[in-house]
């Protein structure tokens, strides 16, 4: 019984021990010189694992009386968080050894905060679910503050602190009523009190706290203060995590309560990401426009991002999950190219994240301009793009499920959030002639971003299966 | 009689106190710490009141795993603020300002 409940959750367990062994081996051998093997270790370690979890497939067990779920959803899920950890991790490396930020506990960190999230999109009970998301929210805590002699890395971490510390509390608040009213903490249990005994107010209660503090995580508006702070003031490849691997797992921990905990009342919760969604939509399009600053862009695009992803997850069905998860697989892929590119802009050796820096930038690496073109062109949705078709789906879903008016919303939030995406690629063709950005040779942050730019342009194919792989997800988590 | 609506009311007025004092707090980031602790041991007031009214272990054995990540979290956060005010050298919440926009 114990045994298999173990195996179960093998890939958790796993990553949790490699950490703890390699924070042994980090502090009781040569400390940061050990910084680099850790780094590759974890990153080849969490792609081990998500081709484990990948070869689990359809598989669906429960471990622990049902407090650990390990299905279809959470297989698809974890397989596009661990990758992105890896890859943005490897990206991130030269970066972090030029400045002297590549201290050995980074590397640790990062595997921490990923099996928080592994636990958080498995979890089956409140229980699982806020250890979780604090083992998440803690590791990444100190990840952004890592380069401690920075006034600006510490007032991010700070701010990300005390508004993480915020939402935890509020999440928790909610998960104490849903206990009170449901009388037990188990998604199942809950689900069961309600199609017996009918929504109360408390749980309503409950469930309208739990999605404010979830949606602090996934920075949705109006809670998104944190997000351009923390994303300018991290050192970039910490900037690149955040955007990428917390993002899928908060939101597939937010489809999985709803569905999982209070899918028989859909008209419930809907309303509350509906609303949700057309703010992050609207807020993270309009406030961009006036951001000079490349990374507090990108912190405003992904508010923006987020809130078409819960578009999908508003319609309250398997269509809209599958649209969900396709549009995370590849909004993650669009954000990976476009920090790669970021970690390259430097001047005189320094970073610069201005984007009046980008100048003429087509005239000195044709090629990096043109990859970033594509995503740009991408991320703001212009057909023929794959960026295009993840907004496709996840509107189509919402008109499916007679939320036309979200829908309509969308398409309006995307041709205002058009407006910075293409500034960008002005810039970089048309603008006046400055002093140029330093010429990096910078292979793997050059291949990546080429390696993203061309999935946009070959995936409008089939989008390499993801559609057919999250229609399998979706329906293992709706029933 | 004390029964269960009466804990739930101190429970829910100590989290607004809580919430208030992290907004309205304009002197220093140390009562914002002390004010999510207050946030979080409501949240346990809340627990251990359904606990013993639903005659269920499932809440105080809640309220331990919540005590616990309240430590963690409050060892991470004076770390954090320790770091802050070794570039800063002050702590207040007025000065939190190098980020703006």
């Amino acid at each position: 019984m114990i045994a298999a409940d173990l195996y179960t959750a093998l890939p958790e367990i796993v990553l949790a021990l490699f950490a703890m062994a390699a924070l042994m081996v980090g502090v009781f051998g040569s400390k940061d010189k050990l910084a680099e093997p850790i780094l590759w270790a974890t990153a080849g370690l969490m792609v081990l694992l998500a081709l484990f979890v990948g070869s689990k497939g359809l598989e669906e067990q429960t471990a622990f009386n049902g407090m650990y779920l390990a299905d279809a959803f959470a297989h698809f899920s974890k397989m596009v968080i661990l990758i992105s950890a890896a890859v943005v991790m490897v990206m991130g490396q030269s970066y972090m050894a030029a400045r002297g930020l590549l201290k050995f506990e980074y590397p640790i960190l990062i595997a921490l905060s990923v099996v928080g999230m592994m636990l958080m999109v498995s979890a089956g009970d409140l229980i699982a679910l806020y250890m979780g998301l604090e083992l998440q929210s803690l590791a990444l805590y100190v990840i952004a503050t890592m380069n401690r002699d920075s006034q600006r890395s510490t007032e991010a971490g700070l701010k990300y602190f005390i508004l993480g510390a915020l939402a935890s509390g509020l999440l928790l608040y909610g998960a104490s009523l849903t206990y009170g009213y449901a009388g037990t903490t188990l998604f199942a249990g809950i689900i069961s009190t309600i199609s017996e005994d009918g929504m109360s107010i408390g749980l309503l209660m409950g469930l309208a706290f739990m999605l404010a503090g979830l949606a602090f995580k996934v920075s949705a508006v109006p809670f998104h203060m944190w997000t351009p702070d923390v994303y300018e003031g991290a050192p970039t490849p910490v900037t690149a995590f955040f955007a990428t691997a917390p993002k899928v797992a908060a939101m597939a921990l937010i489809a999985r309560v709803v569905h999982e905990a209070f899918g028989v009342v859909p008209g419930d919760w809907s309303q509350i990401i509906a609303f949700l969604a057309a703010a992050s939509m609207f807020v993270g399009a309009i406030a961009a426009i006036g951001q000079r600053d490349i990374k507090r862009l990108m912190a405003y695009s992904s508010i923006s991002h987020m809130g078409f992803a819960l578009v999908g997850l508003a319609a309250g069905t398997a269509q809209g999950v599958q649209g969900m998860l396709v549009y995370l697989a590849i909004y993650v892929t669009m954000n990976i190219g476009v920090f790669a590119f970021i970690l390259t802009m430097s001047r005189d050796g320094k970073p610069v994240t201005d984007i009046g820096s980008l100048r003429q930038y087509s005239k000195a690496e044709p090629l990096r301009a043109l990859a970033l073109l594509i995503l740009m062109f991408s991320l703001a949705g212009v057909p023929p793009l794959v960026g295009f078709f993840g907004k496709f789906y996840v509107l189509w879903a919402a008109v499916q499920a007679g939320l036309t008016w979200l829908a309509v919303a969308g398409g309006i939030a995307s041709v205002i959030g058009a407006f910075y995406y293409l500034r960008i690629v002005y810039y970089m063709y048309f603008g006046d002639e400055i002093e140029p950005l330093d010429h990096v040779r910078a292979p793997v942050q050059a291949s990546l971003l080429v390696a993203s730019a061309a999935i946009m342009v070959l995936g409008v194919i089939n989008l390499f299966g993801v559609e057919s792989a999250a229609s399998l997800a979706a329906n293992a988590l709706v029933r | 009689m004390v029964g269960l609506e009466h804990y739930l009311t101190v429970a829910a007025a100590l989290f607004v106190i809580g919430i208030f004092g992290i907004f309205l707090n304009r002197k220093n980031i140390i009562i914002i710490l002390m004010s999510i602790e207050l946030m979080l041991l409501a949240v346990n007031i809340n627990l251990i009141a359904f606990s013993s009214f639903l005659n269920d272990l499932v809440g105080q054995v809640f309220t331990m795993f919540v005590l616990t990540v309240a430590a963690a979290e409050a060892a991470i956060g004076l770390a954090i603020l320790v770091c802050f005010f070794r570039n800063r050298g002050t702590i207040d919440v007025e000065d939190v300002n190098v980020m703006k926009g």
